[in-house]
């Protein structure tokens, strides 16, 4: 089976969200770089479909030349080979990338083999557009389905389960197709030694730096919700505390 | 006034109804259902009708809403920002090639570019962006709008597309159902834990006073990477979104991707050794120390004033 993975490189922010002064990005000095949980599921679920079906998974990222680490990631955990669309940093809107990304999966269908399955995460964690992988579908003329939590593949059909309130949903495409996933599909595993040797050695084809922006939906700025202000009762310290907060419990109804 | 069609699909709730409620504000609303639903208040709804929609099909109701459009030409198509509507409106922005913009929270459509503000980051940030396109394509951030009630029965139109067998390939095959206790997304009240909590065997106290309370339980990321409880359980920007009356974290530090899920909980009781984590100083109410000593006593005085003991 030929795989590929998309993925995209993300601040991790924690306990709250600061902005550049220009207010058009995340101010990510201080912080960790990574790709949405959806997209290290799917980097993971490509490597276990290699594993057992053969064939080899390629992952694939459009963004700044950083977007290294996360290719680098990917490969140590055990995907084969990694692809980067140059940008010049700026975020690029949901249609440009998907263009640029169909075109890169053409041009290197047409150096090899189709892929079979392309996977991507369910959407960006910063972004949350819930459409890229959808139009690089439609693109390419392959059928998608998103949402999803669980996968497998039986000869030239590819099942996929996808949550709902009272179960789950099941879905069966025809190969060559697209699914986005979702976290809790799988339990990504963690690079090793070998892995890492390997990561740090590897090729990563770097294309560009490509331009494309100029989509209908362009972002001007970014800004924080207001925060509420919440006065913290506390009820107390350690066991000493239960009563207090068993009184809480009677107060809301809930010691029905 | 400009017209613009909300998609409502075959069920429409509440989420759907808080999309004609922003529909309202852009011009005459026109919803389009799947099958015979029908919506009171407006003055016009396209019920569109094919066989294979008679399950959920998202690239078939794609592609009938895309033939709809392509003949009534509204200003805008509008659905709720949840899976389904987020799905069938990116599709439908990939056939007609229409930008999209998803989970909005509010609109100004004074001008022909569009000034719009959306969520990103699961909620815990907000974009100001500009939409150009003949045709809007917007999808609506859940609870950013009140719902829409009105009465009075609108004029239904029956709409039917033509649509290519081909595209059963992503209709429902099949539907398996699951068995579950109380779930997260409507127990009143959730008890979650996070790192703190140590264990997979460490949540029994957890279940234990859900159990008392009647609610669920729920965990943080951590949780569910360490492989202590299901992802079913997670609650956050790539879990599940809740809004219990109460939510009591116990051993969760309160990343703000954690906190996107849980932010909307009426009250929020903080267990925890730190006093100064965020999920404590954002917390309504806080214990603090260790939940291994904590969360026993509670559930032993809670045993104890409903007299089971
Ligand atoms: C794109 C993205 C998406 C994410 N999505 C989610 C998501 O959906 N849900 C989610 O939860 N996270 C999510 N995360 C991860 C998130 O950033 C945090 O890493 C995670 O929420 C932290 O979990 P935690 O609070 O359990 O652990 P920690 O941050 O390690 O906090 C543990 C807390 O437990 C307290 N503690 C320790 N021992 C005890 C004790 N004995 N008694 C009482 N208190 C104790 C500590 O003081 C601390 O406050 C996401 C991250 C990214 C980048």
């Amino acid at each position: 089976m030929r795989i590929l993975t998309c993925v995209k490189r993300v601040p991790a922010p924690g306990a709250r969200i600061n902005l550049t002064e220009d207010q058009r990005a995340i101010d990510a000095r201080h912080l960790s770089f990574t790709v949405s949980p959806h997209e290290e599921c799917a980097v993971e679920e490509g490597i276990r479909l290699r594993e057992a079906n053969g064939g080899t998974v390629t992952v694939l990222t459009l963004g700044p030349a950083e977007s290294d680490e996360q290719l680098r990631y990917a490969i140590s955990v055990g995907a084969d080979t990694a692809e980067l669309i140059l940008t010049d940093g700026e975020e690029w809107d949901p249609q440009s990338t998907a263009n640029a990304l169909a075109s890169r999966i053409k041009d290197l269908e047409a150096e090899g083999q189709a892929f079979d399955l392309i996977l991507f995460g369910n959407e960006s964690a910063d972004a949350g557009g819930y459409q890229v992988g959808i139009r690089v579908a439609h693109l390419l003329g392959r059928p998608i389905i998103t949402g999803i939590k669980g996968l497998q593949v039986e000869q030239q059909t590819v099942v996929a389960r996808r949550e709902v309130e009272s179960g789950f949903e099941v879905y069966r495409l025809p190969l060559p197709a697209v699914v986005a996933v979702k976290e809790g599909i799988n339990l990504p595993r963690y690079p090793t030694l070998p892995g890492r040797l390997k990561a740090k050695k590897a090729e990563v084809a770097n294309l560009g730096p490509a331009v494309g922006i100029g989509g209908g939906l362009q972002m001007r700025m970014l800004r924080t919700p207001k925060e509420q202000q919440t006065v913290t009762t506390v009820l107390g310290r350690g066991a000493d505390a239960a009563p207090a907060v068993v009184d809480l419990l009677a107060e809301l109804g809930l010691l029905r | 006034m400009s017209r613009v069609m909300v998609f409502v699909g075959d069920q429409p709730g509440e989420i759907e109804s808080q999309a004609i409620t922003l529909g309202h504000s852009l011009g005459s609303v026109e919803a389009v259902v799947l099958g015979d639903v029908t919506i009171a208040g407006l003055n016009r709804v396209w019920s569109v009708q094919h066989p294979l929609l008679s399950d959920y099909a998202p690239e078939a109701i794609a592609e009938a809403l895309a033939q709809l459009v392509g003949r009534e030409m509204p200003a805008a198509v509008i659905a709720a920002g949840t899976e389904r509507g987020n799905e069938v409106m990116a599709h439908l922005g990939a056939l007609l090639d229409l930008p999209l913009a998803s989970n909005i929270v509010s609109v100004d459509a004074s001008d022909d570019d569009w000034e719009l503000t959306r969520v990103r980051w699961g909620g815990s940030l907000l974009e100001e962006a500009t939409l150009s396109a003949f045709v809007k394509l917007l999808t609506v951030a859940p609870h950013s709008q009140p719902a829409f009630a009105g009465s009075g029965d609108p004029e239904v139109t029956i709409f039917t597309p033509e649509i290519d067998d081909s595209l059963a390939r992503t209709r429902v095959t099949e539907r398996v159902t699951v068995e579950a206790g109380i779930s997260l997304t409507t127990a009143p009240v959730v008890v979650s834990g996070g790192r703190g909590v140590g264990s997979a065997e460490g949540f029994a106290t957890l279940e234990q006073l859900a159990n008392l309370l009647g609610g669920a339980v729920g965990c943080s990321r951590v949780v569910t990477n360490n492989g202590w409880r299901s992802h079913r359980d997670q609650v956050g920007q790539t879990g599940t979104r809740i809004a219990p009356s109460l939510y009591i974290a116990c051993g969760i530090s309160g990343a703000i991707q954690h906190w996107v899920g849980m932010m909307a909980a009426k009250k929020v009781l903080a267990i925890n050794t730190d006093p100064d984590a965020p999920m404590v100083t954002k917390a309504d109410y806080a214990v603090i120390g260790d939940l291994h000593e904590i969360l026993p006593a509670i559930v032993d005085e809670v045993k104890r004033r409903k007299g089971l003991e």
